[in-house]
């Protein structure tokens, strides 16, 4: 059975209505504040849960709290360039995949160490800093002498220096959200450098920049904190807080019948478009230098794409016609270090070039493409 | 059709209350099929006060300013950061107008009402305060098609209307005239499927719905083509033989079919990307003159030789297909005619005879075709052929192939029967000269040399070569000696290199 429900719930019954979705069956359990845990670790599957509740779960006399957790994975906020946040080469070697979650805020990196949160609620009821009160709380309650304070950015800080939550929220017509991790054993060898941009120097941009700061675990001030004990703890701290009888429920984000639609919000959020193509327009002015020439090269990107290429190249290494073809194919294309191979490839197939051209070409095209 | 009755006060524009009624359409004398609509709907809805708005095209439409409202938490101003409408797009209410930033909460506004954007207060990255206005919409009275344009239903109590169809928490966005339409239909909404933006329900998909529930697709209009009988004075010339033609009129009338509505619309759209690659490189492939060349090859030892290698290949690590195998034949064969691992130049004055067999393989990926190679086939060993395959097609499926593989290819293999297929004609890859398309192996009955019939595993093998420099002499005996070492592939053991 997909629901499965801890001591002090209600069981869901078999005579369940077979139209019945999610949202209905927590209209039928009357409940105030309910606390679900998903069960899955795939970030877009999580994404799309945290969307299907805001749009289609009646909101304005209940709230909920979702834990979920994923498998490493880097997510940057609604309005955010990839490219000046994180460091895509690495990424992609390490087998790293990048989401665009739909809530503001900056980048953060995900992986079985970190706990996020989700509170829903009413417009009306949105309240930050009551929510991570929650939070330190839940954290104070198990460890008493654990100095964790929320900031005013929303921030909670570990000995008053170290982040250790950072938060986004969304707001819609009548429900919002609230969301927040808490690092409680990330390895903290990968994420300073998969945070670190290689381009953020070469790009001029308006999109919502990340603010750096020093990060600490959780499980470095207490080895015997685990994931499932906070977890734990927050939600039952949810429950004192807010004055709910909160049953904890595991909820499967694959399934369709319970959720109709949440395959496809699923899907959306894993498109190029999406993750790469909704970066606000910004511009790539770099130089690289290829066989010991100096090369300009000044990009416009809007939603993720080339609107325009230009490269100042000494007549003498590669005549002019060669170079303003070579710009004209990126015309257009995704800035994405594979499209612009295959594009590269169809025009060393197609433009007859000589053998030492084409070896020059393609060192253009890594030096373009280490920029991507 | 609602039938409106309208008093308008002389040198001002006026609205007043009007009562509309629906009467039964009827358009020909015929009754039998007429389209049944509920006379009163409106009053259905019980308690509800209706206003109906006849406005005129003369005077101006309200323009209403939307304001940005309280974001919650005290704030007083916020970042706009995308805008989903610009100056002239029509709005529902609750479409998504722009998307707002603050102090990391990423808010999006919805319309309050259905209109036309007339005005943005901001462009993105500005700071737009909370209670000033941010649009401007022109409220307009052209909601719907047909008889119902010149009619705005407003009701007064607005939040009744809407939640009207909202089931228990499960909020299904339509506006008003979707939702009439249902009503008049008896449908629920929230069984509908809808298929406008944010899963809005539109008119579409509630005809469809009807469409599904009845087997007939009813047009939105009360309207049908009805044929009348033929007219009795039909054929005066009509031979005698038939007397009754002319006489009887039919007794019962033809049924009527309505005519079926189909909603769907052209989409065009830019070709960009892999796209543009491949339509550049076949175009240009174009100008070569290509031949094909087929033939049938028996894979039944090969089929056997893989089987006992795959345990040992698996065991380190390598998934062992029949790829390598072909690639590795054609290798080999290649040595024996180096004409088809040549290239022409542009004006056809020159062949460079190359030396590397960079041998391409077709990948399909799910952006497209994509044919990266393999480099210096003449040296590898079949084992190290299957290493460079997985490692070529676990960067295709990732998405992460470079420029380094996917040029330099000398001779290209398509093996498009992984997929299925059996005979193909294969476009060569500029500035290639040959190309093998290899279809499904199947298992068929041949006759083995004792004149037996016996289980053969048969592939077919169909390549294309540029006529301009290869004869089909030289493709042919190409092709012959490359089956003969998959045939017998302990005739490749001699000439492995």
């Amino acid at each position: 059975m997909i629901l499965r429900l801890s001591n002090r719930a209600c069981v869901l019954s078999g005579s369940a209505r077979l139209k019945s979705t999610l949202s209905t069956f927590f209209d039928e359990m009357g409940k105030a504040g309910i606390v679900l845990k998903s069960a899955s670790t795939g970030i877009f599957e999580n994404l799309a849960l945290e969307d299907w509740i805001h749009d289609r779960v009646d909101l304005q006399n209940r709230s909920m709290l979702l834990l979920w957790r994923n498998s490493p994975v880097v997510v940057i906020g609604r309005h955010q360039n990839p490219w000046q946040e994180c460091n895509l080469p690495l990424m992609r070697r390490l087998g790293i995949p990048l989401a665009r979650r739909r809530s503001g805020g900056g980048t953060v990196f995900h992986d079985f160490g970190n706990i996020n949160m989700t509170f829903f609620t009413s417009k009306k009821k949105y309240d930050r800093h009551r929510n991570l009160k929650v939070v330190t709380r839940a954290l104070k309650a198990l460890r008493p002498d654990l100095d964790v304070a929320a900031s005013d950015r929303f921030d909670i800080l570990l000995n008053g220096h170290y982040k250790i939550s950072g938060t986004a929220a969304k707001l819609g017509r009548t429900s919002a959200y609230h969301h927040c991790t808490l690092l409680c054993s990330v390895d903290r060898s990968i994420l300073p450098s998969v945070l670190k941009s290689n381009t953020s120097e070469v790009i001029k941009s308006s999109a919502t920049p990340s603010v750096p700061s020093p990060v600490k675990n959780l499980l470095d001030v207490d080895p015997t904190l685990d994931s499932n004990t906070i977890m734990d703890a927050i939600a039952s701290q949810y429950s004192n807080e807010f004055g709910f009888d909160s049953p904890v429920i595991k909820v499967d984000p694959t399934h369709e019948g319970l959720m109709p639609g949440i395959h496809k919000m699923a899907q959306d959020l894993q498109t190029w478009e999406w993750i790469y193509g909704r970066t606000p327009k910004f511009s790539v002015c770099s130089s690289i230098v290829v066989e010991d020439v100096t090369i300009k090269l000044d990009m416009d990107i809007k939603n993720g794409a080339v609107e325009q290429c230009a490269m100042e190249i000494p007549e003498n290494w590669l005549p002019s016609e060669m170079v303003n073809e070579f710009t004209s194919t990126l015309n257009g294309s995704k800035y994405c270090p594979n499209e612009t191979a295959v594009l590269v490839a169809a025009f060393m197939r197609t433009v007859s070039m000589t053998a030492d051209v084409a070896v020059k070409i393609h060192r253009l095209c890594a030096g373009v493409v280490s920029v991507m | 059709m609602a039938t409106v009755i309208t008093v308008r006060a002389p040198f001002a524009f006026m609205r007043r209350l009007v009562s509309a009624r629906l009467h039964r359409h009827c358009c020909s004398k015929l009754q039998a099929a007429c389209f049944v609509s509920r006379p009163h709907s409106y009053s259905l809805i019980a308690g509800q006060q209706h206003r109906f708005f006849r406005t005129s095209y003369v005077a101006a439409r309200p323009v209403m300013q939307f304001k940005l409202s309280d974001i919650g938490e005290g704030i007083m101003e916020v970042t706009v950061k995308e805008w989903y409408v610009k100056e002239g797009d029509k709005v529902s209410q609750f479409d998504s107008i722009c998307e707002v930033q603050s102090d990391k909460a990423s808010v999006t506004i919805t319309s309050r009402y259905d209109g036309i954007i007339r005005k943005l207060y901001y462009d993105v990255d500005s700071i737009a305060l909370v209670g000033k206005p941010l649009v401007d919409i022109e409220t307009d009275a052209g909601q719907g098609e047909g008889p119902q344009e010149d009619v705005v239903e407003t009701p007064a109590i607005s939040q009744e209307e809407h939640t009207h169809q909202e089931i228990k928490g499960h909020k299904t966005q339509a506006t008003p005239s979707v939702r009439r339409l249902a009503i008049e239909n008896n449908i629920k909404l929230s069984e509908v499927v809808g298929t406008g933006k944010d899963g809005r329900i539109l008119k579409e998909d509630i005809l469809n719905f009807i469409a599904g529930q009845t087997g007939a697709i009813l047009p939105p209009a009360p309207f049908q083509e009805i044929r009348p009988p033929p007219p009795a004075a039909a054929a005066p010339s009509a031979p005698a033989a038939k007397p009754k033609e002319k006489m009887t009129p039919p007794s019962v009338p033809t049924p009527a079919i309505p005519k079926p509505v189909f909603t769907g619309k052209d989409h065009t759209e830019p070709i960009k990307g892999f796209q543009k690659a491949m339509v550049k490189t076949m175009s240009a492939a174009l100008k070569i003159p290509h031949f094909g060349f087929k033939d049938e090859v028996d894979l039944s030892q090969l089929v056997q030789l893989r089987s006992e290698l795959k345990g040992l290949a698996e065991s380190r690590g390598v998934k062992l297909s029949y790829m390598p195998f072909f690639i590795k034949a054609a290798s080999l064969g290649l040595l024996h005619f180096p004409i088809l691992n040549s290239s022409l130049d542009e004006n056809c004055t020159n062949i460079t005879y190359k030396a590397a067999h960079n041998i391409g393989l077709a990948m399909d990926t799910n952006q497209g075709l994509l044919v990266p190679n393999v480099k210096n086939v003449q040296m590898l060993s079949v084992f190290e052929l299957a290493v460079e395959l997985n490692r070529l097609q676990t960067l295709g499926a990732a998405g992460q192939l470079g420029n380094a593989d996917l040029t330099g290819g000398t001779f290209t293999l398509s093996n498009i029967g992984s997929i299925g297929g059996t005979y193909a004609k294969p476009v060569i890859l500029p500035p290639e000269v040959a190309i093998g398309a290899l279809g499904k192996i199947q298992v068929l009955p041949r006759f083995n040399h004792k004149g037996e019939v016996v289980k053969a595993h048969i592939m077919n093998v169909s390549w294309s070569a540029d006529h301009r420099i290869i004869d089909g002499a030289t493709m042919c005996r190409f092709s012959n000696l490359w089956r003969s070492y998959l045939e017998n592939p302990a005739s490749m053991v001699l000439d492995l290199k």
